[in-house]
């Protein structure tokens, strides 16, 4: 009873001369079983690709794909998520690629220390007018598009900060500014005494601290993006894990963490966050922290209600009988009834979590100052509203993702919709 | 309207549409109804006999389905041209219909009278106070002393009462005709032959056509003057019922009619090793009341049953729905959990723990009643049935599990080339022996059928019970076959345990209990399973 076989059985179903099938198994069949156990009865694995779908998920994947501004919103916001993710190559202070004297330098990953150049800080600014002539006069630079990294101060600018764009300029204000950049020195103007198109480029200007709003955006866009997801990935795991114990198990423990979670719920979250963040210097790994105390919640109740449903299925009472252990049921056969639910919801989730992130940061409660956020450019915007290419690139930019997010969750949702799926 | 029949049906077909394609469901079906007629629809599921009902009163989910051909004449004016107000007066007044599951049909949250009485208020043909009509109609379908039944709730109602609801509402207005789609097919069979009397005596009495959709050939001989046998959408043999039960002339007309399980059960042995044996099983639900949850009472699912499987033999375990049958199948395979004593093969199994427990699984299997129910749709046959040998540590590689899910399904009669295909693209007699075969495939000694064939058709269910009789001879398996199907436990079981309300009423060999019942219950139990097979003309019982 202890081990699998069965020695009266074994062996008595290999007829005289069949070969043994090289896994061993045949004589541990019963007898009665097979009728020539030489033959191979499966047929073979058919390995259909790298990704193999079960015929619903692929109904499910076209589903998706039907729906175009979910499909293209989804590709859409990959799209940007990758750009800025490679934020540092695109928005950078330093340059991708130098040549300095020969040798071949790579500024975005080492650091350099300035007396290479033949200067004396730690650190090489580039942008420095004298490290970027000596560096003109002995190789080359290869900048990225935008010569700003989130924390750039721009340097002369063209008007007090908030600068606006540069193509918004007049020739009057674009002269004044190449004038001061030149210190006052005519001839280092170029020929014609210059215009406009001189003047490096502010696309969407300067924010209230100097900062090229372009740059802030990008890496304010990662860091929203990134939060999100995590936000919602790991609220989500430890959601699915609480709804999946008390749906599974029920009884007292349901009750209990039922109980639990409504007390937990009905906290202030706002002031508990005001509070926390007074004590603990506000960070992104903080804010998260802070955040998932409370996030968590969203989907126990419908993780529990889809388990309390699937763990009287016939199949799962199946599996019972099969032998299969309580985690293993609940992670085969009732865990993908939740998934669905889940994954329907977690578009919205990581909406709510960008949405939450911004508004703390609005209001001064999240990131640390300095730190790129959509939410602290919102509130630049609010207190300069004489520079409203602040307030408004800062909502452009919310809008689109969270939009995006929305359009994304709505394929998803209508691809997950059983009466799709099945019909 | 003396010219015109009462029903007149022409060249019907149903399509629904399914992504792109367009699926013909119901293929030009022609038939007729005069008032005070009666006309069984027959067919296995699938057959399109309840599409066609819906279609009548247009009931189907009209964009997605569609009528490519054919006219329904109601009274001379085609009900699939009518405008949606003609419609909403003809259903309901002038065409009633009662489905299959009185539970859903009815809306949990409104009285009884209040159910019924909103039907007479919408027709507006009222005769004094609507109460009162409500309490004749309530006292026309057998429901007793039904004034105080009007403020009940449909969940305070037995089965057989909803269903008795559900008929008064469709005759509240007095129709013309009166659609019934498998109406006792949820029924139990004593309440299933109470239900058949009435309403063969409402429609005498009331001078209704009647449409009956049924796929129970022995309903049709019952309550049915003509029948039309429906096969993939087709109307293939057409007449009335005794002469096409007498001669039937269509090939898939004589297959329903000979697809009655037959074949004898194993010949009882008294010798015979006990496999598994159960001593005072007792099942008992707390009622809980009050602030503190004090338990009150009992809810007695099953209380004291004892029995003994023998190995190659079965014990039937019969009763109507909430007899105890199942629970007792699953107390005794420790999934819920009981108190008593059980034993395989003199091992007690109570008090083991789920890890102890675990090499016992493998010689104890359950096969459940809903194909569909107990196949996860989310995994492979394949992935299915090697779930046990997984489960059990089973020494098999990847390759030699798969030549083991192979050969399970080979011998339960699926095609082993299928095994990587997913549930839903197998019919349910398919997916009941791959359900089987992921029984068999542990290579179990007792094996729990929980009502295996209920969900099927006729002519599956005789397969699925030859097959299951097959695989015990040839394994010498010991069943436990809880069922309430006579005909099937009589061609399955060598002894009987007759339960009612969680006791045992009546237990013996099965050939003593069926030609001499001692007991009144189940000998009404008997009268009411078998009464149809006492005509003389009866081909079915060969």
């Amino acid at each position: 009873m202890d081990d699998f076989h069965r020695p009266q059985i074994c062996g008595v179903g290999v007829p005289d001369g069949a070969t043994p099938h090289p896994a061993g198994f045949a004589g541990c069949l019963p007898p009665q079983g097979g009728k020539d156990s030489s033959v191979s009865l499966a047929p073979p694995l058919h390995s259909g690709g790298w990704l193999r779908l079960s015929p619903m998920n692929r109904r499910r994947l076209d589903n998706f794909r039907r729906n175009r501004r979910g499909y293209w919103s989804f590709w859409i916001f990959l799209a940007l998520f990758v750009l800025s993710l490679c934020g540092e190559f695109i928005a950078n202070d330093r340059p991708l690629i130098a040549s300095y004297k020969g040798e071949l330098l790579f500024p975005v990953f080492i650091d350099y220390p300035e007396d290479k150049f033949g200067g004396f800080e730690a650190q090489t600014d580039y942008r420095d007018p004298i490290i970027a002539d000596e560096i003109a006069a002995h190789g080359w630079m290869i900048w990225p598009p935008i010569r700003f990294a989130n924390s750039t101060t721009k340097l002369d600018p063209p008007t007090p900060f908030p600068s606006p764009p540069t193509w918004s300029l007049s020739e009057k204000q674009c002269r004044a500014a190449l004038l001061a950049h030149a210190r006052g020195d005519a001839a280092k103007l170029p020929p014609g005494g210059g215009g406009c198109g001189d003047l490096e480029p502010e696309w969407l200007g300067t924010d209230a601290d100097g900062h090229d709003v372009v740059a802030r955006l990008i890496y304010g866009f990662r860091i929203s993006a990134l939060f999100g997801l995590i936000l919602a990935g790991v609220s989500s795991l430890i959601g699915i894990a609480a709804g999946a114990v008390q749906g599974y198990f029920g009884g007292w423990l349901d009750l209990a963490m039922q109980r639990f979670i409504e007390i937990w719920s009905s906290l202030p979250q706002l002031y508990i966050l005001v509070i926390l963040s007074a004590i603990l210097s506000p960070g992104f790994f903080v804010l998260l922290t802070i955040l998932l105390l409370f996030s968590w919640v969203g989907l126990v109740h419908l993780v529990r209600a889809e388990f309390l449903r699937a763990r009287n299925f016939e199949y799962v009472n199946a599996a019972r009988a099969l032998g299969l252990s309580n985690a293993k049921i609940i992670v085969k056969h009732v865990l993908p009834n939740a998934m669905v639910a889940t994954l329907t919801f977690l578009p919205f989730i990581v909406n709510a979590s960008i949405g939450a992130l911004t508004s703390l940061d609005f209001l001064g409660l999240g990131m640390p100052p300095g730190s790129p956020s959509l939410g602290e450019l919102l509130l630049q915007g609010k207190s300069n509203l004489t520079a409203p290419w602040l307030g408004l690139s800062a909502f452009a930019v919310i809008a689109l993702m969270l939009s995006l997010l929305i359009f994304i969750g709505e394929a998803v949702r209508d691809a997950f919709d059983p009466r799709k799926t099945f019909s | 309207m003396s010219a015109a029949p009462l029903l007149d049906v022409r060249d019907l077909s149903v399509a629904f549409r399914q992504g792109g394609a367009l699926h013909t469901v119901v293929d030009r079906v022609s038939f007729r109804l005069e008032r005070g007629q009666s006309l069984a629809l027959v067919g296995e599921s699938g057959s399109g006999k309840s599409v066609t009902a819906q279609s009548l009163v247009r009931l189907l989910p009209y964009p997605a389905a569609s009528h490519p051909s054919g006219e329904i004449l109601f009274k001379g004016h085609d009900v699939l041209k009518m405008s949606d107000a003609r419609l909403r007066d003809m259903r309901g007044a002038g065409v009633t219909m009662v489905f299959q599951e009185p539970m859903t049909s009815l809306n949990p949250l409104h009285t009884i009278e209040r159910q019924i009485g909103e039907i007479i208020a919408l027709h507006r043909n009222r005769v004094g106070s609507i109460r009162e009509r409500v309490v004749a109609l309530l006292e026309e379908v057998g429901i007793a002393d039904p004034t105080s039944r009007l403020s009940a709730y449909p969940h305070q109602l037995s089965g057989g009462q909803r269903q008795r609801v559900m008929i008064a509402m469709a005759l509240a207005n007095r129709p013309d005709l009166f659609i019934a789609d498998e109406p006792t097919t949820a029924l139990d069979v004593t309440v299933q032959a109470q239900i058949l009397s009435l309403l063969k005596d409402l429609q005498a009495k009331l001078d209704m056509a009647l449409l009956f959709i049924t796929h129970d050939l022995g309903i049709v001989r019952k309550i049915a003057g003509d029948v039309a046998v429906m096969q993939r959408g087709r109307i293939v043999e057409a007449g009335k019922t005794a002469e096409v039960f007498a001669n039937p002339q269509h090939p898939y007309t004589r297959m329903l009619l000979a697809a009655e399980p037959k074949g004898p059960p194993p010949t009882l042995d008294t010798r015979a090793p006990a496999v598994l044996t159960a001593e005072n099983m007792r099942v008992w639900f707390p009622i809980k009341r009050g602030f503190l949850r004090r338990t009150i009472g009992h809810v007695k699912a099953v209380d004291g049953v004892s029995l003994t499987v023998r190995e190659g033999q079965t014990v039937g375990v019969v009763g109507e729905s909430g007899s105890g049958k199942t629970t007792l199948g699953l107390a005794i395979l420790r999934l819920i959990r009981s108190e008593g004593a059980v034993a395989y093969l003199g091992r007690g199994l109570q008090g083991l723990s789920r890890k102890r427990m675990r090499p016992f699984r493998r010689d104890m299997q359950i096969v459940f009643q809903d194909p569909y129910g107990s196949l996860s749709p989310r995994m492979s046959v394949a992935e299915i049935v090697e779930e046990g040998l997984i489960a059990q540590r089973s020494p098999l590689d990847a390759a030699g599990r798969r030549e083991a899910v192979a050969r399970a399904l080979a011998d339960t009669g699926v095609d082993p080339a299928s095994m990587d295909r997913y549930p839903h693209e197998f019919s349910g007699g398919q997916r009941q022996r791959i359900a089987i075969a992921r029984a068999m495939a542990l290579d179990p000694k007792f094996v729990v059928l929980d009502e295996p064939t209920s969900a099927l058709d006729m002519s599956v269910q005789a397969q699925i019970v030859d097959l299951l009789r097959e695989l015990q001879q040839r394994r010498s398996l010991a069943y436990l076959f809880i069922s309430h199907d006579l005909k099937v436990v009589r061609a399955l079981a060598s002894e009987i345990i007759v339960m009612r309300r969680g006791v045992v009423v009546e237990s013996g060999p099965a050939e003593e209990v069926f030609s001499a019942p001692r007991s009144d219950y189940t000998r009404a139990l008997f009268s009411a399973a078998f009464a149809l097979e006492a005509e003389p003309s009866d081909i079915v019982s060969q």
